[in-house]
């Protein structure tokens, strides 16, 4: 490729899209299936119950601290397969790309993908390239869509939360939208703080090989931990009551939301889970999840109760309680 | 009405009157304008940017045994 | 700060909260003035544990409430050319204007940029000098010092394109309004914290020399209000009624001298409107002469804008503590965060917001 820049050309099905294909997605992705080069993807499956997903991912800036959009775009749909108890397998990407685009900022993001996807275990199988006139898409988005299966006897969903269970978190909360704000340079704050993007698929197969009865796994994105408490509660008929001092913040994510005057538990998070299962099994559970790299610092942060039904309540650290509700519309920084 | 974050003055440059203060590991630059007397190493108060007030951070750190003693003397006192 | 030793705190809110359960043997209405009380009282939990015979009523001091309509239209009027930049706090960005609020007038175009620091907007105008930068001042004696040096160096760097669209008001002229009006029963007040560290505790005296009723100031962490309750209640115990300060690791009774030279130095005392109240005398600040050429009022030909409040609103009765949030006939039916009537319900500080967000 004779220049460094995407050109209308490249989205136009002729000889630059074919040299986009060729020189960065081919070699990258590599996959025999994608290979192949045919219009869309084939593969065998056993029968059975599959998941299917996708996503759209504009995070802006593209590249930060802990990961950048490839990485979040193949994160993003694999942990929404694997919360339903899937075994990602297959992956499509999509990209809309503005004219002008940096093609070596392209082909790190192809290969950001590559190397997610590779820790995943899961293949890029089919993709789609349009390029945007410049001033008509902000440098660049992508989509992806994944199917996965789904063992028998696994049956996972929002509606099965139930008095009895408890409520596990993975991880601290907040990272990920905590990096990527201070990544748009916009509030002059300095911070170590990386996000937490990370295919979760792994921790969920160690999480379902232990013999602990999980009724729900969600992953808390976009919303944060309360949005997800509240549509599980909503969807299950029940109660949800979370312990703040059991919830991993780190301080440094607190510190923000004190300057920003945020809250933490509507921030989002790109290699959390949120784990509903039986309290009688909660042990075995965190000991499995604790074994694995991203479960290092799993908590169990509340409890699933009868009443107030379809409400989320937070145990404050005095022991009061509050109502956690949803949030209503984005959060922005305030002096008051 | 306001939002006022301790943090702890890590470096100072006196003729611009600015400080780069540490929020429990998140930095930020600071105006001192409104607050002259800090040193390197002072806990402030942190308000719009502007540091409004030098906090003893020994007073920082005895606040719970303060509430621990109110309460005690109080209950002492009262029940 | 590293002040937290997790475990004993809830030992010390019990402790807290069982002196306040034995001193609270009848019925009391404290107000907190603060809107940062407002929030911290119902986020903390504090409400769900206080016993029943005492009632905490949220004043005025939610700057973003208290604004006018008129100048939220102001504002947006200021940014219809596409020549003008506006800076503002957060905050204000969803309350409602007449037509729209600011971040609808941003979607449809409009330069508003959210700012941390009145600094940062001296800063916007230094980088853009072929736009006018407009500075929207709002907020109290906590905000008001940082943008009086934010206007200093303004002045100092002679931007020329530097202006400041005002709506700073003074929270003891509003405290004395409401105890003159007698309209709301006030046994004592939660005073604020940081309107406090700038202008120490001399201006609240009257509260207590003039009208007898006692004020605490008071911090914004759950055991800070707690102990400012067991305060109060003890000096109602003891029929005193005295300004203390429960905040003593940020508050002195002096205040922050420069602080408050700043602020008159830049400043001048007007009457000014506050939002469903009307107007206090001499509760707020206009630019001095020397600075007037920075006034947005004066350099900018703004139309007058209606002063009307949209109909069945009660903001400005909530905010007098004259009723609560549930007792609005719009709450969260017309009037809910994502489609809100009056600023309460915006407000992150606001009565309402907090009492939907939180109190259901």
């Amino acid at each position: 490729m004779t220049n460094d820049k995407i050109l209308l050309a490249h989205g136009a099905g002729g000889k630059l899209s074919a040299e986009l294909i060729q020189k960065i997605f081919l070699p990258v992705f590599d996959n025999e299936i994608l290979n192949g080069l045919e219009d869309s993807a084939v593969f065998e499956c056993e029968s059975g119950k599959l998941d299917f997903t996708t996503d759209s991912f504009v995070v802006k800036p593209l590249f930060f601290p802990g990961g950048d959009i490839g990485r979040l775009s193949i994160c993003g749909t694999v942990n929404d397969l694997s919360v339903m108890g899937a075994t990602p397998l297959y992956l499509s990407v999509s990209f809309i790309i503005e004219e002008g685009f940096s093609l070596n900022d392209l082909e790190k993001i192809a290969h950001s993908m590559k190397t997610t996807a590779k820790e995943a275990g899961i293949s890029i199988v089919a993709g789609d390239t349009k390029v945007v006139e410049r001033g008509a898409a902000d440098n660049l988005y992508v989509t992806t869509a994944g199917v996965g299966k789904i063992a028998d006897g696994i049956n996972l969903s929002c509606s099965n939360a139930a008095p009895g269970q408890v409520v596990i978190i993975n991880g601290y909360i907040g990272d990920h939208e905590m990096a990527v704000l201070l990544a748009r340079g916009e509030f002059s704050l300095h911070s170590e703080i990386k996000s937490d993007c990370a295919p979760l698929n792994g921790l969920v197969e160690a999480i379902l090989k232990t013999s602990g009865k999980v009724s729900c796994m969600r992953d808390p994105t976009r919303g944060g931990l309360a949005t997800v408490l509240n549509e599980v509660a909503e969807a299950s008929g029940v109660g949800i009551i979370v312990d703040e001092d059991l919830i991993p913040v780190r301080q440094e994510v607190k510190s923000i939301c004190d300057l920003l005057g945020f809250d933490p538990l509507y921030l989002a998070n790109e290699g959390k889970i949120v784990v509903f299962a039986d309290e009688n099994d909660a042990d075995i559970i965190i000991s499995a999840m604790k074994k694995h790299p991203l479960g290092k610092n799993t908590a169990i942060i509340g409890r699933v109760v009868e009443e107030p039904k379809c409400k989320v309540l937070l145990e404050t650290r005095i022991k009061g309680h509050r109502v956690l509700g949803l949030l209503s519309g984005e959060q922005f920084p305030r002096i008051c | 009405m306001c939002l006022g974050i301790p943090g702890k003055v890590v470096s100072l440059d006196r003729e611009s009157d600015v400080a780069e203060v540490d929020f429990g590991g998140v930095k930020r630059t600071v105006s001192m304008h409104l607050c002259p007397e800090a040193e390197v190493g002072d806990y402030v108060l942190v308000h719009v940017g502007f540091a409004i007030q030098k906090l003893e951070e020994e007073d920082a750190l005895v606040t719970l045994e303060l509430f621990k003693e109110i309460g005690e003397k109080i209950l002492e006192s009262e029940i | 700060m590293n002040q937290k030793s997790k475990t004993s705190e809830p030992e010390i809110a019990e402790k807290l909260l069982r002196a306040i359960r034995s001193y609270a043997t009848q019925n009391f209405s404290f107000m907190e003035v603060c809107g940062t009380h407002t929030v911290a009282i119902f986020r903390s939990g504090i409400r769900s544990v206080l016993p029943k015979n005492l009632r905490i009523i949220s004043g005025p001091g939610c700057p973003v409430c208290v604004t006018p309509m008129k100048e939220i239209d102001e504002a947006i009027y200021l940014v219809k050319n596409s020549n003008t930049i506006l800076a503002t706090f957060g905050d204000l960005m969803k309350v409602p204007g007449n037509e729209c609020s600011l971040l609808e007038a941003r979607a449809r175009g409009a330069k508003v940029k959210i700012i941390l620091s009145p600094m940062d907007a001296v800063q916007l105008a230094e980088l853009e000098k072929g736009s006018k930068v407009v500075l929207f001042a709002v907020g109290f004696e906590t905000t008001i010092p940082a943008i009086a040096v934010a206007i200093k160096e303004a002045f100092r760097r002679e931007l020329k394109n530097f202006f400041v669209l005002s709506s700073l008001r003074l929270i003891p002229p509003a405290i004395e309004s409401l105890l003159n009006s007698k309209k709301t029963a006030i046994d004592g007040f939660i005073l604020p914290g940081h309107v406090s560290v700038i202008i120490g505790t001399k201006p609240y005296q009257f509260i207590a020399e003039k009208y007898n009723t006692p004020g605490v100031v008071t911090g914004f962490e759950p055991l800070d209000i707690l102990q400012g309750l067991v305060l109060l209640l003890r000096q109602k115990t003891e029929s005193r009624s005295k300004i203390e300060i429960q905040y003593q690791r940020a508050v002195s009774p002096e205040g922050n001298k420069k602080a408050v030279e700043t602020m008159y130095e830049v400043f001048e005392v007007t009457d000014s409107q506050w939002r469903g109240i009307g107007t206090i005398p001499k509760s707020g600040l206009a630019l001095k002469d020397k600075y007037s050429s920075m006034d947005a009022r004066k350099f900018f030909d703004i139309p007058e804008m209606s002063a009307e409040e949209p109909a069945g609103c009660i903001c400005g009765e909530i905010l007098q503590g004259l009723k609560l949030p549930p007792q609005c006939k719009l709450f969260g039916k017309r009037c809910t965060p994502e489609d809100p009537v009056g600023p309460c319900m915006v407000s992150s500080e606001g009565s309402c917001a907090a009492f939907y967000k939180y109190g259901k």
